[in-house]
């Protein structure tokens, strides 16, 4: 499946040979990407191949280090700015793991999120009325019940709540590039879909996705353009969505250089 | 990760210059002479000063505390300065026009209006400048409702049977070593009595500013709220940015008859010291209230500056079915101490005190709770819930956890829960991945945390309590 809606546009997000270790252990080695407006790529591959630490690598967590290459997005230079300021250049990570920020509420969490992100563009902040009805609407399309609203960031949320309320981040941010990092992971099938409705309810000419899933499922509900798997720190194969279909089927062995220990990324 | 939160714990000390106000102030030194002098300068009666004189006898035979988890150069009572009033203050002036400008700067620049049309509606002001009180708001429009607020000082001589009742009736001179030390040179402080059945129609509150050097500041409240009244109370605090240390040792006493409440809380912002400790305010505080039948007391306190800090508001729950609580949220950074806590002591039957503590330690500070819940044997059906929380920034920082319980009713239930955390890097990463700067996360990990406290405090000062830990907070990034 060729994708349509990008032909003559440039790149979004351009990652070049990059090298990145943890501890002093070399995770990413070489990773090449690149991805236009408007388009959904998915990551996958065995454990341990270095798929969370491309999306914590792009965004910025303190403890992971750059050793070489490049990446940019919509032209900025990524890997010189701060988290925050990776944020508001409009690159979002949905966790694989959301924290518990006790005592704050989702709702003054979000609104300052999104102030925050104005600000930076040197937009008006929105009211406080304005803002509680785009996040109502968020939290309504998410299918989260509005009290969800005031209660703490993920405190006390099931796994799944944690996994919408990360997709209700990402629509009210507005970012151009998402990142979601195993959101289908601990999901029902209701969930699922309800994250990928989320998603796609999203999916623009202007705004790209990297999806990073171990399962062909939640492709069912989020078409890719392109899948890619990353193994050992580099991607080794790309296609469209049959290659998922494909791996679904024969899992990751064939493409396997040598039997690479894995280790949590 | 640790780097970026202890940029973001650097800060300003806004309150911290000096009024120019030219003072009356005592040589440093204590004896009787001295005493008999602050005797003297506030025109008390002949009751007042023997109970100071006697006081003092008290004090020199007592040895200060050792036992707080806090550790200071001994302080050396000669070398302070018991009393220091504006010269401007000497003719008394009659009204707000009369008071110097300057003093009045002081407390604009505080952001606490004393003038009239600047006042915030609905929020009575005693204003405490070193030894005096300045101005007292609002108190012709709260006698009308037959509430009494004014200096303590003038208390004394005005309304002496009330003064005489119950001064000491809660913290009795032999209490503790700097209780008695304030029973002996107490200069001002604020006196509140409302009668009874009365709701008080403002909230009363009373800013305690320290200007001059050498100086130690010995405030003294009393607040009385007859049978059945209501009144809500706060008091501020701040002080110059100083090389030396200032001692604040305060008496607040507070009676609640039956079916009275009083809601006390308290933001606490004498300066802190610097980075390395050196400078700022010693805060050590005596603070108890007494509930009768029905009655309850709330002491809600934000306590964020003092180079040490050591203080325990406190319920004596007389009567029966009456009600104590303790709100506390305590930030230490830098080199601060701070040891307090509450006392819970459960006398009448049925009665019920929550304790909700949370301790922020950050830099290289020490922060310890220490609660005492006492459950006498008439206690019957008593209850205590105590929660305390701990959160720890960076990695060289403590927190401490000292409760007490003594229980000696078998039919009384005492709950203790206490948590310790950090704030963690997975915390601070997901919110600048929102995009926010490590500072406001920082202070938004901080303030969740506080919420259940905050949620106690009036509105006005909720926000002013917010915006306060921003401030201590707020460093050079963004």
């Amino acid at each position: 499946m060729s994708n349509t809606n990008t032909k003559d546009t440039s790149s979004l997000l351009t990652i070049k040979d990059l090298h990145a270790s943890v501890e002093e252990k070399n995770i990413l080695k070489g990773l090449n990407l690149e991805i236009k407006p408007g388009e959904v790529h998915a990551i996958m591959g065995p454990n341990g191949a270095g798929k969370s630490t491309m999306g914590y690598v792009l965004s910025g967590r303190p403890g992971y280090a750059v050793e070489q290459g490049s990446a940019q997005l919509d032209g900025v230079d990524l890997l010189e700015l701060d988290a925050e300021e990776r944020a508001r250049a409009g690159l979002f990570l949905a966790f694989q793991y959301p924290v518990e920020i006790p005592g704050v509420s989702n709702l003054e969490f979000l609104k300052a999120s999104v102030d925050a992100q104005r600000e930076a563009r040197g937009e008006d902040a929105v009211t406080s009325a304005e803002f509680l009805k785009l996040a109502k609407a968020a939290c309504k399309q998410v299918d989260l019940p509005l009290a969800f609203l005031k209660r703490g960031v993920n405190e006390g949320f099931s796994g799944g709540e944690k996994k919408r309320n990360e997709i209700m981040q990402m629509l009210l941010l507005q970012p151009k590039v998402c990142i979601l990092d195993e959101t289908d992971s601990g999901l029902d099938i209701d969930a699922l879909q309800v994250v990928a409705e989320g998603v796609n309810s999203q999916r623009s000419s202007d705004r790209s996705f990297i999806v990073v899933t171990h399962y062909q499922r939640l492709l069912d509900y989020i078409k890719p353009d392109f899948v890619h798997v990353l193994s050992d720190g580099k991607i080794v194969k790309s296609g469209d969505a049959s290659l998922a279909l494909e791996l679904e089927a024969q899992g990751y062995a064939w493409l396997q250089p040598r039997d690479e220990e894995g280790q949590s990324a | 990760m640790t780097d970026q939160i202890d940029k973001a714990l650097e800060r300003e000390y806004e309150a911290g210059f000096v009024s120019d106000v030219e003072s009356d102030t005592f040589e440093p030194g204590l004896d009787e002479s001295v005493i008999r002098r602050i005797s003297t300068m506030k025109e008390e009666p002949e009751w007042m000063l023997e109970a100071r004189l006697k006081a003092f006898k008290v004090w020199q035979e007592m040895e200060e505390p050792d036992w707080a988890h806090v550790d200071y150069q001994k302080i050396d009572f000669q070398a302070i300065s018991y009393y220091s009033a504006p010269k401007s203050m000497k003719d008394k002036p009659k009204s707000l026009d009369e008071v110097d400008p300057e003093l009045i700067r002081t407390y604009e620049k505080l952001g606490i209006p004393l003038i009239e049309q600047q006042m915030l509606a609905g929020i009575a002001v005693d204003a405490v400048f070193d030894s005096v009180s300045v101005v007292t708001t609002f108190r012709e429009k709260l006698s009308e409702a037959g509430v009494i607020f004014c200096p303590i000082s003038e208390a004394i001589k005005n309304h002496p049977e009330l003064v005489k009742k119950y001064l000491g009736s809660v913290v009795p001179t032999k209490d503790n070593y700097y209780a008695a030390l304030n029973c002996a040179v107490f200069t001002d402080g604020s006196f509140v009595y409302i009668p009874k059945g009365t709701r008080c129609p403002m909230e009363l509150s009373t800013y305690f500013r320290i200007n001059e050097q050498n100086t130690g500041q010995f405030e003294r409240t009393l607040i009385i709220a007859d049978e059945g009244s209501h009144v809500s109370y706060l008091e501020g605090c701040t002080a110059p940015q100083r090389d030396e240390n200032q001692l604040h040792a305060a008496v607040v006493e507070l009676v609640a008859m039956d079916d009275a409440e009083i809601k006390y809380s308290t933001v606490q912002n004498w300066y802190p010291g610097d980075e390395n400790g050196k400078g700022g305010i010693y805060n050590f505080v005596t603070k108890r209230g007494i509930c009768h039948t029905n009655a309850k007391i709330s002491w809600t306190q934000v306590e964020t500056g003092s180079a040490v800090t050591w203080k325990y508001p406190s319920c004596v729950l007389k009567g029966d079915n009456s009600v104590g609580e303790f709100y506390s949220v305590a930030l230490t950074r830098g080199a601060q101490q701070a040891d307090t806590g509450t006392k819970m002591i459960h006398l009448g039957k049925n009665t019920k005190s929550t304790i909700i503590s949370k301790g922020i330690s950050a830099g290289r500070s020490n922060n310890s709770y220490r609660g005492l819940v006492r459950m006498n044997p008439g206690a019957d059906g008593a209850r205590n819930f105590t929660q305390c929380d701990s959160l720890l920034i960076g990695d060289q920082c403590g927190a401490h956890t000292f409760p007490y319980v003594e229980s000696r009713n078998p039919s009384a239930i005492v709950e203790h829960e206490a948590t310790t955390s950090k704030v963690s890097d997975d915390q601070m990463f997901l919110c600048q991945q929102r995009g926010l700067d490590p500072e406001k996360a920082v202070s938004m990990i901080v303030n969740g945390f506080c919420k259940e406290v905050f949620k106690e405090l009036p509105m006005e000062f909720a926000v002013e309590a917010g915006k306060l830990l921003e401030i201590s907070l707020e460093g050079s990034v963004g």
